[in-house]
């Protein structure tokens, strides 16, 4: 035989079916370019094959694989199945997990190119992305996220059979209500390790047990310090940490009446919340990763001769409706599509690295023109988020492409006034605008615990620093407040200062609950 | 890689969560339970049902901002003709068109609204009720008894046999003592019989000879089977409650009787039904219908079928006695009746009809509910308290130990009130 290439030989698969042997052999395949080809490096991969059902429950669930048990799961899954079998919502084709080894979900429903499609995006694209970008080196722990929730499942399982689910529940409700503000924006010390989180806990209650004696419960409590003089408002608030933007962690650390296993509670919130954090903060690129990394894989299959064209064009067809932007005054239109925007963006960077035009040559002096534009996408897959992608890279050509204006809302005017649209004066403005439109830190209202006198009343203090003249949501911010007193036991009071004069806009304040044990 | 297959992990992951949201939400699914049950017909109430709650108990807040004031700039695609400095007209509704600053787990949406399963429906439905306490003791006395496997035993009748056990012993009985096997005893035989050909040692022969008489002495006194082998298979009876009840649905189908009426005890029997489903396995259902003579019929003519005559309430309940005593033994089954009339009854009969209630139809029954379906619009009189022919005679039968209840229903809004009144779980009970 001669080495003539021969189509039907290189074909990995025919038609729609899929077996696990077409799997494999797919996986190696697409494994061989995504390693070799575009020097893709991942953690191993743990391809799980599910059903549409349990593909509800895993949305339900946050998308992990184990999760303690809360009634918002169940919310959730209700809301989620109604949709689907009204026929409101499709299912994702994948779930990714951000953990080693990354576990990929599939669906069974899916077609053989489906499948393949999925491989390429989760399990090479996202994996990638979680095993390179600095945000999820610096704040995840991807060996050790599932042993983590195992153990998170079961404690939270036993505080219910020890302390009752209703106690359990308000604890949980009051930390999911305050998991955006449980984040630490800024590294400490030392960098996470759930495997020791679990030891840790587990080593307390053991010595907890064997130090027991109720003795000590007998033994008249002594008031120390109650005639102590108050110190200094400055020296106070420096003992205690003030101001802290990270409310869970303040209340875990401080908080005077919660018993150990509500405070455990709080942490394990906490942690999962700054598990997500990276995910919330690269959307963007994380889905631009691994939709440019799909399409290239199967682009480069299809040239090997690897998959026919009826396979070549059923991908073609969902991926062309994943990057489809409609535009802001279609209907279907809810916001920038993180794949379009994403995937176009690396696919720019591509270009200007390999066929740079004079324009990009200006605007990108380091980029253009450097050649391998699949370094120059892997460096800016792992040193960025999508706030400082965007800043970085967005490019003339691609707001031109967009045709992409800025509006400027302003409650005062009657109307909204377009400030930049896609030409040389407003490009800059648009660049620096979406860029913050992708900013958590601008996104999320900034809210601090501020001060709290512990030896007079404990009434606990919250700012919100007002940007733009938006407030809080007020009966929202009410709630949360109650949850909030819940923990603390004590009566909580929220400010709201604008930002600019120091001025108070509003002030929310709840009373101290009553019937929390302390 | 592993490829591993999850399709066949338990299903339902989620289910623990579900019942934590219900109970969380109960106070509103409950309230939309029973507005949902209002609305339709009673047919129906079997399905599952979507039902809308308000997102008050089952909110999750989080500090966001607020969707209105301020100054916001959005970055969108698409402009087709605007220029820098274009002013646009504020779209209704406020601000908001970006999606980065869209709500949030669809947060402001009032309602929440998901589809309860018919179990789940029904549980929430019913939820309260429970069968009078006298019935219970009832279903304790009146156990029937029925056959289960209980291991073996070496007596029993031939029908039960347990070929395997037995032949199991039997082989490792012969293991044991060493039967000589069929098969050696042949090639024994042959060998013999060769060395009688050759004419070998006598010696040998004598010996060969012996040992194929004590084969066969040995394969005498050991049976292939025997008795102490053999094993039947062991049944016990075990006492159940019975499972399985017999509806009786007596209905007054006169001329006073209007649709209306017929309408109201057609619910009652519905949620009755429903109601005993749930607790046994099986529910028969006979309808009785009656003027001056009663007659079993199906459920098509029971509602929908009119018939001209005068009213005798004995006929009905003698037919049912009839009924129970032909096909349904008091002890294999759960008697419940329901009888619906608008109180009508000749003069004549009612002492009749209450010594059959009392004598005949109540030691039968679990449970026998009389309904008395008045016209809607016949408020003023009814409520004056004047009290039916057959109101009166039923009085009398009412005793503190007997299963009988009474009720009044005079409009749809009504029955299921009653309905709870009567199977409510006894407070002072629990």
């Amino acid at each position: 035989m001669t080495a003539v290439i021969d189509k039907p030989d290189s074909l990995l698969y025919d038609g729609a079916d899929w077996d696990y042997d077409q799997i494999k052999r797919v996986y190696d395949a697409i494994e061989d370019i995504a390693l070799k080809d575009m020097g893709l490096n991942v953690y191993p991969n743990q391809i799980e094959v599910i059903t549409a059902e349990q593909m509800l429950d895993a949305y339900s669930s946050i998308g992990m694989p184990l999760m303690y048990k809360h009634w918002s799961f169940g919310k959730h899954f209700a809301r989620d199945e109604m949709l689907y079998r009204k026929g409101y919502r499709g299912l994702a084709y994948e779930i990714v997990i951000n953990s080693s080894p990354c576990i990929s979900y599939i669906m069974e429903e899916n077609t053989m190119t489906m499948q393949t499609l999925v491989i390429a995006h989760a399990a090479f694209g996202h994996n990638h992305f979680f095993k390179n970008n600095q945000l999820f080196q610096q704040w995840t722990d991807a060996e050790g996220i599932l042993d983590y929730l195992e153990f998170a499942k079961a404690y939270i399982g036993q505080c219910e059979d020890r302390y009752g689910h209703h106690a359990v529940e308000r604890v949980l409700d009051a930390a999911h209500a305050l998991m955006n503000q449980g984040v630490h924006k800024y590294p400490k010390k030392r960098s996470l390790d759930l495997r020791l989180e679990q030891k840790r806990e587990r080593e307390r209650q053991e010595y907890q047990e064997q130090t027991f004696n109720d003795l000590w419960r007998t033994v008249p409590k002594v008031s120390i310090g109650g005639s102590r003089p108050s110190k200094s408002v400055s020296e106070r608030k420096k003992l205690l940490g003030l101001p802290e933007e990270n409310l869970l962690y303040f209340l875990e650390k401080k908080a005077p009446r919660l018993e150990h296993w509500q405070r455990e509670l709080l942490r394990i919130v906490r942690h999962i919340a700054q598990y997500f954090y990276p995910q919330k903060q690269t959307k963007l690129m994380n889905e631009g990763c691994a939709t440019y990394t799909h399409y290239t894989i199967l682009n480069e299959m299809h040239r090997r001769g690897m998959i026919t064209e009826g396979a070549m064009l059923e991908f073609l067809h969902s991926h062309t409706s994943v990057v489809f932007q409609p535009e802001f005054d279609d209907q279907r239109f809810s916001g920038i599509n993180p794949y379009a925007l994403g995937f176009a963006m690396m696919q720019d960077i591509q270009r200007i690295a390999e066929n740079p035009t004079d324009e990009d040559r200006y605007w990108f002096p380091d980029l253009a023109g450097r050649g391998d534009g699949m370094g120059a996408l892997r460096d800016a897959w792992a040193n960025f988020r999508d706030e400082s992608f965007v800043l970085q890279y967005l490019s003339p050509h691609l707001i031109r492409k967009f045709k992409m204006f800025s509006v400027r809302d302003d409650a005062e005017d009657p109307y909204l006034l377009v400030e930049n649209i896609h030409n040389e004066r407003g490009y800059r403005g648009i660049r620096k605008l979406l860029a913050r439109q992708y900013d958590l830190g601008f996104l999320e209202p900034d809210i601090q615990i501020v001060d709290v006198d512990l030896a007079g009343d404990r009434k606990l203090i919250l700012h919100h620093r007002v940007t733009n003249g938006v407030l809080l949501d007020e009966s929202d911010a009410k709630a949360v407040l109650r949850h909030i007193a819940n923990l603390w036991g004590y009566e909580v009071q929220l400010v709201e200062v604008s930002a600019l004069s120091e001025a108070i806009l509003k002030e929310h304040a709840v009373t101290a609950p009553s019937g929390m044990g302390g | 890689m592993n490829i591993i297959d999850r399709r066949l992990n338990p299903q339902g992951k989620s289910l623990a969560n579900r019942q934590r949201f219900l109970r969380r939400a109960k106070e509103q699914v409950v309230k939309a339970v029973r507005d949902a049950s209002g609305k339709r017909g009673i047919q129906d109430i079997e399905n599952g049902e979507k039902v809308t709650i308000s997102t008050g108990g089952v909110r999750e807040p989080s500090f966001h901002r607020s969707g209105a004031g301020g100054v916001r700039d959005y970055v969108v695609p698409g402009n087709k003709e605007y220029v820098e400095g274009d002013t646009i007209a504020r779209p209704e509704g406020g601000g908001g068109r970006g999606g980065s600053e869209g709500s949030p787990d669809g947060e402001g949406d009032d309602d929440f609204r998901f589809v309860l399963s018919r179990e789940e429906f029904l549980d929430i439905f019913l939820e309260d009720l429970e069968l009078p306490d006298l019935v219970k003791q009832k279903v304790k006395q009146t156990e029937s008894h029925s056959l289960t496997r209980a291991g073996y035993s070496v007596t029993g009748s031939p029908a039960n046999l347990n070929l395997v056990r037995t032949m199991r012993n039997s082989l490792s009985r012969r293991i044991a003592l060493k039967r000589p096997k069929p098969a050696e005893m042949l090639e024994l035989e042959e060998l013999l019989r060769e060395a009688e050909d050759r004419g070998d040692d006598p010696e040998k022969l004598r010996e060969m000879r012996d040992q194929l008489e004590r084969h066969y002495l040995r394969s005498k006194r050991i049976p292939f089977i025997d008795p102490i082998d053999v094993r039947y298979n062991r049944f016990e009876t075990v006492p159940k409650p019975i499972a399985q009840a017999v509806m009786f649905c007596l209905m007054d189908v006169s001329g006073s009787m209007t649709e209306h009426m017929k309408d109201l005890a057609k619910r009652f029997f519905m949620l009755l039904y429903l109601f005993l489903k749930r607790r046994y396995r099986s529910v028969d259902i006979v309808f009785i219908r009656h003027t001056h003579e009663a007659k079993e019929v199906d459920e098509d003519t029971f509602f929908y079928s009119t018939e001209t005559g005068g009213t005798v309430v004995s006929t009905a309940l003698e037919e049912m006695q009839r009924i129970v005593k032909e096909r349904y033994p008091e002890n294999e089954w759960n008697i419940y009746a329901a009888q619906a009339s608008d109180g009508d009854n000749m003069s004549s009969d009612n002492a009749r009809s209450a010594g059959l209630l009392r004598d005949g139809i109540l030691p039968l029954c679990q449970y026998f509910a009389y309904i008395e379906v008045a016209a809607e619009h016949n408020m003023g009189l009814s409520a004056l308290g004047r009290e039916t022919e057959l109101w009166r005679t039923y009085k009398t039968v009412q005793g503190p130990d007997l299963p009988i209840a009474m009720r009044r229903v005079r409009s749809r809004r009504e029955i299921f009130p009653v309905f709870r009144d009567l199977f409510a779980r006894d407070k002072a009970g629990v």
